[in-house]
């Protein structure tokens, strides 16, 4: 059946090039989110950007009766909790991943691994509504007065653990986040740290190594690309976190010396005052913080993929 | 000699424990957050909480309204961004492979994927809130699937390579096109791996809250109206909670467990399908 069978090869072609197109199209569109998302910002923003010029980075002043918006203590606010929370995470992600990859007993490997993976899917909001409901009294009860009464009077560093304590603000907001990335931050150290060839490991024991010189002059340099990346990754995630930020940080737009004032973060300010924007110039603002955030995040998430990306290419070559 | 192994010994043995401190430190906040979740959420439970609307200020009710909203865009999203997650997965693993274009799409999906949800949500409100005029559910299910499109991308692709190359060159030597290969052979292969990428995406849409803040906004009240605010879970919870009424914050606790219950749920399943079903083990 010769008609037949042309029909049929036909029908198999067209079919390929439809199928073809549709995924191209839909590759194309997840490239086209990315610059649409830019754009759409930018063109959300232009008002702010055009009223203030340079002048919205670097003034503190936010009033939406006078019409005044600069963006420095919700930039300050961001960079500065995300700091708190790599300074805490870090620390405590690297011996949650040492404690799993070299400690850990063979039969707790794999639990505890899953648990942590699993609360790394906890949403934000729950820490967020943890952080003010449970957290906060806590530390306006018991940490903030010893950080006021003991570190407060040092000099160099005591100022920023000056004033009353109000259980809400910066360092409240540095603590909820550092909670929340320090299971992805130990997952992704904890995969990077697999990665390292057991022969490479037993030459160091072979040497007579301890396991601590072992991990620190082995593991270490040979997983440091990806675990920079990992932690930037992290990073990204703290600086753009929303719900874990909003409830604890007090949302007051001014750059205070103390860690203990309330202060606010881009996307703290966007998430409490967006609905309430009234104005062009307002909502132009908020959208302009967006563009900011966007900005900075993009950099830390692209520079810590193409990290792990190089990681990535490492690892196949070696094969 | 002696001296400086006894500080090697007593370095290696302050390490460990430090690494054991961190570990213990770091679940223990975690349990923390968890243990407060169970309790205050258990006692926030009741019947009333899936059968009632969310009460005005100082009178009792349930999340009936929420629950619903949320179950809707949260499926809503997944049906608009599943489909073209899955085709743009599908091309970067069978047709673009190391092509540049699919390297480039590659990088942009990863950073999708950790891109802020709420600028996610200021985009959706700029280009179909704006234009609408009015908060929606369909802005809110447009948000999610945003959100849904990177995760769904990148589980797809790394499930359908898994599918072994020899089971790919024996369709083709039987003459197929690729696009029959892919739908007859390498899908059906590929399945269940597939589907826990669907839910991992489900997962982490119906945490998400910042993205839904102006998008869907929130509504008091039941509506079916997918050209309306809709309530939902996660913005429920973000208004209940910093309210000055108990009866509020009880709801808003026990909304934060029922989500938390979901996501974990879905989660637990994800891994268990990939481990337990054929076609999951095939491809170890």
């Amino acid at each position: 059946m010769p008609v037949a069978n042309a029909k049929h090869a036909g029908r198999q072609r067209s079919g390929e090039f439809f199928f073809r197109t549709a995924t191209l199209s839909a590759a194309i569109l997840v490239l086209g989110l990315l610059g649409g998302v830019a754009l759409a910002l930018l063109i959300g923003a232009w008002p702010a950007f055009s009223h203030f010029k340079l002048g919205f980075l670097t003034h503190e002043l936010w009033n939406p009766v006078t019409d005044e918006f600069g963006a420095l203590a919700a930039i300050y606010g961001t960079l500065m909790t995300a700091l708190i929370a790599m300074l805490l995470a870090v620390p405590v992600g690297f011996g949650v991943a040492v404690f799993l990859t070299e400690l850990c007993p063979r039969g707790l490997r794999r639990p505890v691994g899953v648990a942590i993976e699993l609360l790394a899917a906890i949403p934000s909001i729950i820490f967020g509504i943890w952080g003010l409901f449970v957290l906060a009294p806590i530390l306006q009860k018991y940490l903030q007065p010893w950080l006021i009464a003991h570190i407060g009077p040092l000099p160099g560093i005591g100022h920023l653990f000056q004033g009353p304590p109000f259980g809400i603000g910066v360092l409240s907001a540095g603590l909820v986040l550092a909670i929340m990335v320090l299971p992805f931050i130990a997952a992704v150290m904890r995969d990077v740290f697999e990665t390292v060839p057991d022969v490479l490991k037993e030459s160091g024991y072979g040497l007579g190594a301890t396991t601590w010189e072992v991990i620190w002059q082995v593991v270490v340099p040979y997983s440091r690309v990806g675990m920079v990346g990992g932690i930037m990754l992290g990073l990204g995630r703290a600086l753009g976190e929303t719900m874990a930020v909003t409830f604890v940080i007090g949302n007051a737009h001014r750059v205070s010396a103390s860690l203990l004032a309330p202060g606010t973060t881009i996307s703290a300010s966007i998430a409490n005052e967006f609905t309430e924007a009234v104005g062009t110039l307002y909502t132009s603002s908020l959208i302009a913080l967006g563009v900011l955030l966007f900005f900075i995040t993009l950099t830390v998430i692209a520079a810590a993929r193409l990290m792990l990306l190089r990681l990535e290419r490492r690892a196949l070559s070696a094969l | 000699m002696k001296a400086r192994r006894q500080v090697r010994r007593l370095t290696n043995v302050a390490a460990l424990c430090l690494s054991l401190a961190a570990t213990l430190v770091g679940l223990a906040c975690l349990g923390a957050i968890v243990w407060t979740l169970v309790a205050r959420g258990v006692s926030g439970m009741s019947l009333q909480i899936f059968t009632q609307m969310t009460p005005a200020p100082g009178s009792s009710g349930g999340l009936l309204n929420a629950i619903y909203g949320s179950v809707v865009m949260t499926l809503l999203g997944i049906f608009i961004g599943a489909p073209l997650g899955i085709l743009a997965g599908t091309y970067l693993a069978e047709y673009g492979r190391d092509t540049r274009l699919a390297n480039l799409v590659r990088f942009v999906n990863d950073v999708l994927l950790s891109a802020p949800s709420i600028i996610i949500g200021l985009f959706v409100y700029e280009v179909l809130v704006v234009p609408m005029h009015h908060f929606s559910a369909i802005a809110g299910a447009v948000a999610l699937a945003i959100i849904a499109i990177p995760v769904t991308v990148r589980t797809t692709e790394d499930m359908l390579r898994l599918v072994p190359q020899g089971m790919k060159d024996a369709s083709t030597a039987l003459g197929a096109y690729p696009w029959r290969t892919i739908t007859s052979v390498i899908y059906p292969a590929a399945r269940s791996g597939v589907v826990t990428g669907l839910l991992l995406a489900i997962a982490r849409i119906s945490g998400e809250t910042a993205p839904l803040l102006f998008t869907a906004l929130n509504n008091q009240f039941w509506s079916k109206n997918l050209n309306a605010p809709m309530a939902n879970l996660p913005v429920i919870i973000f208004q209940f909670a910093l309210s000055p009424y108990k009866d509020w914050q009880h709801l808003a606790w026990a909304g934060a467990l029922l989500i938390t219950l979901t996501i974990l749920t879905l989660s637990i399943l994800a891994r268990f399908i990939i481990a337990v079903l054929p076609g999951g083990t095939a491809q170890r």
